[in-house]
């Protein structure tokens, strides 16, 4: 089978202008017409880019800010060209980069689908077929004809993902656009985005959140400062791409209060090191301080946050009414878990150290860690719309249950 | 997959319009213009009759001042239906080019987002100038009625038309010009206001070339794209014969506009999004 995007080689550059603004004024050219150029620095957003995608695939792209995804879905929807290197695409691509590209404030509900959906490369003959399911989807049936400038701004986000929604290209190319709106109808976009995927039409993701990712995509992309690193399946990358973002985020080292961590390690219930945890697991997190001084009336805590940087859970010894004085030398803060009570999803983890009741230590992004499901075949698997904390519960059916009328 | 598209992605892309994609993207004009007047119009208490109006108190105030009080020769004609001929085109070419001049700057947030072939922009522009056009012509044929104007219909078959694709050849090609320009060099936005107001006294809208005795400014004058068609679109109405050689200059001009500007753009178009 012949891939249906063929990406070769594609690098784009940037010249960065050290006067500071991206255009130019006619006095800045005719005041250098007679002066050597100012000086200009070349970057490189991307550099040697290739892969091959074949019909059907999602494949999802990640990296950390900067790394050249933005200007890799601009290219391949054709917003900028590249520099050097060729795109062959074997479909008609339609990229969602933004929702409502072209919403008029001034324009209706209604005028506005055919607007978007013909922006986005819709004929008008396949708006009016989609016009019902597209109100449907969106829920605005009732304001079909209020300007836009009346509508909230999570109802204007609903119509335009609706219409996007309705799109029917080979190739649909998102960016990041679920990170808005409700869980709700985050949720319902990810449905109908997997539906789309599931309908064999080819889909490639940008996105900072690896359980819609993971949920999405079968191939994942890892691009690192403009260059292609890993090319692989959707959970290798997603794992490679945490660690990577660990490594770098960690600030572990402090002078303020005398006390820091050295390292922090989880523990299965076998006594394995592990990356990421599962649901329900048994866990023990070993945390390795250094201490410079003497404390005493000293409380540990640790935390998980979840993507929405909402406090998920606080492991904290005052709740266990512990104590401790600390000298100097190394230590190490023991927390047992039982049966991990997270659901599904990516956290970040913080701690913090207080001493008489006053924080005197804080590490942010100490450590991401996702946890996953256990098992996989699960017909609904629990995640972030159901909300933080997941409980350990049994269902079953009696007899002589009266019958619900 | 769909059987027979394919299509390359490269830096460098052809600098001649792709008729073909343009066409695949037809719906697009017509959205946009459409656009364009339903947003122009909403929330005005007039609406549509301010196409009507603007015209009509342009050429009345117009009439009173270079017609009454100053006695402006009008090449035969009674001065409204003179100045009015003129205006009607003037005012396609001058609303062209201050919406369509600055129509990527407008448009840009859609230019970074999605891909369609951009001169579709400056062209809905003049086609929504057009369309004021078209009101103000019926007004303008009302007008003539009016005043008795003599016609002939041979003359008018041929030179009207011709004026028309005079004007819109001039207004896409100076619209496409400035609009790429501007996306470089925002200063566009002062000078396009100020050189139409300018543009306005060096074409023969209000007086009639006649007028300019000198024969060598006369060749200067008639490098503006909108001497010929204003002078196209007067023929039938005037019993004054055209000036060949004057009228060929500003057909060579316009059409140069045209190919130049549209050349300028498709050249410089990719890298809209990275600047604008």
């Amino acid at each position: 089978m012949k891939p249906i995007l063929e990406i070769q080689n594609i690098s784009k550059r940037f010249q960065i202008n050290h006067q500071g603004v991206p255009y130019l004024s006619l006095r800045d050219k005719l005041s250098t017409l007679f002066k050597p150029a100012g000086k200009k620095e070349d970057f490189w957003a991307l550099r040697d880019v290739s892969f091959e995608v074949y019909p059907g695939e999602s494949i999802g792209i990640i990296g950390r800010n900067g790394a050249g995804k933005s200007t890799l879905l601009k290219i391949l929807s054709r917003i900028t060209p590249p520099t050097s290197g060729r795109i062959v695409s074997r479909g008609r691509i339609a990229s969602l980069l933004e929702v409502g590209t072209g919403f008029h404030q001034e324009l209706s509900g209604r005028e506005n689908i055919y607007m978007n959906g013909s922006i986005l490369g819709m004929k008008k003959r396949e708006i009016d077929k989609q016009f019902d399911n597209i109100v449907d989807f969106s829920g605005t049936e009732k304001f079909l004809d209020t300007p836009l400038k009346h509508y909230s701004s999570g109802m204007q986000l609903r119509l335009a993902f609706a219409v996007a929604a309705h799109l029917e290209p080979e190739i649909l190319i998102i960016d990041e656009v679920l990170a808005v709106g409700d869980a709700e109808f985050q949720k319902k976009c990810l449905g109908k985005m997997e539906d789309v995927s599931k309908s064999g039409r080819t889909i490639i993701f940008v996105s900072h959140n690896m359980e819609s990712l993971r949920q999405l995509c079968t191939r994942g992309l890892l691009l690192k400062t403009g260059a292609l690193e890993i090319n692989s399946d959707i959970d290798s990358v997603a794992t490679a791409y945490l660690k990577n973002r660990d490594s770098r985020s960690q600030s572990m080292s402090s002078v303020k209060s005398g006390i820091s961590i050295e390292e922090i390690q989880i523990y299965d219930d076998e006594g394995r090191s592990i990356e990421s945890l599962t649901t329900y697991q048994s866990i023990r997190i070993e945390c390795h301080f250094i201490s410079n001084v003497n404390r005493d009336d000293v409380t540990f805590a640790i935390c998980f946050d979840n993507i929405y940087e909402k406090r998920a859970t606080t492991l904290w010894s005052s709740f266990q009414n512990k104590k401790y004085s600390v000298s100097p030398g190394r230590f190490k803060v023991v927390f047992e878990i039982p049966s991990l009570h997270l659901v599904p999803g990516e956290y970040s983890m913080v701690s913090y150290i207080e001493s008489r009741g006053v924080e005197i230590e804080r590490i942010d992004n100490l450590r991401r860690t996702i946890v996953s499901y256990g098992a996989k075949d699960f017909s609904s698997i629990p995640s972030i719309v159901h909300g933080s904390y997941l409980e350990n519960f049994t269902v079953q059916i009696e007899k002589d249950v009266k019958e619900y009328y | 997959m769909a059987e027979g598209i394919e299509y390359v992605i490269e830096s460098s892309r052809r600098r001649i319009i792709d008729l073909k994609e343009i066409w695949q993207y037809r719906e697009l004009f017509y959205f946009f213009t459409w656009r364009d007047i339903k947003v122009k119009y909403k929330q005005t208490v007039l609406g549509v009759i301010w196409v009507v109006l603007q015209p009509v108190l342009t050429v009345a105030i117009f009439s009173l001042f270079f017609g009454r009080a100053l006695n402006v020769p009008s090449a035969g004609l009674p001065y409204p239906v003179f100045v009015f001929s003129g205006l009607l085109l003037w005012n396609v070419f001058s609303a062209s080019i201050n919406t369509a001049g600055n129509s990527m700057l407008t448009h840009a947030p859609i230019i970074k987002k999605i891909y369609f072939p951009r001169i579709i922009i400056p062209v809905s522009s003049i086609l929504v100038a057009l369309v004021d056009f078209c009101i103000a012509f019926i007004v303008f044929l009302m007008v003539s009625v009016y005043y008795h104007v003599k016609v002939d219909f041979v003359e008018l078959l041929i030179f009207w038309p011709s004026a028309i694709f005079l004007m819109l050849s001039g207004s896409i090609g100076i619209s496409c010009w400035l609009a790429a320009l501007s996306v470089k060099y925002r200063d566009f936005r002062f000078v396009i206001p100020f050189v139409l107001q300018i543009a306005l006294f060096v074409s023969p809208v209000i007086y009639p070339a006649s007028v300019i005795g000198n024969s060598l400014l006369n060749y200067v004058f008639a490098l503006n794209p909108m001497y010929g068609a204003i002078m196209f679109f007067r023929a039938p109405i005037t019993s004054t014969p055209l000036e060949n050689i004057l009228v060929l200059i500003s057909v060579i001009s316009t059409l140069s506009f045209l190919v130049l500007g549209i050349y300028y753009f498709k050249k410089t178009e990719a890298y809209f999004a990275d600047i604008s």
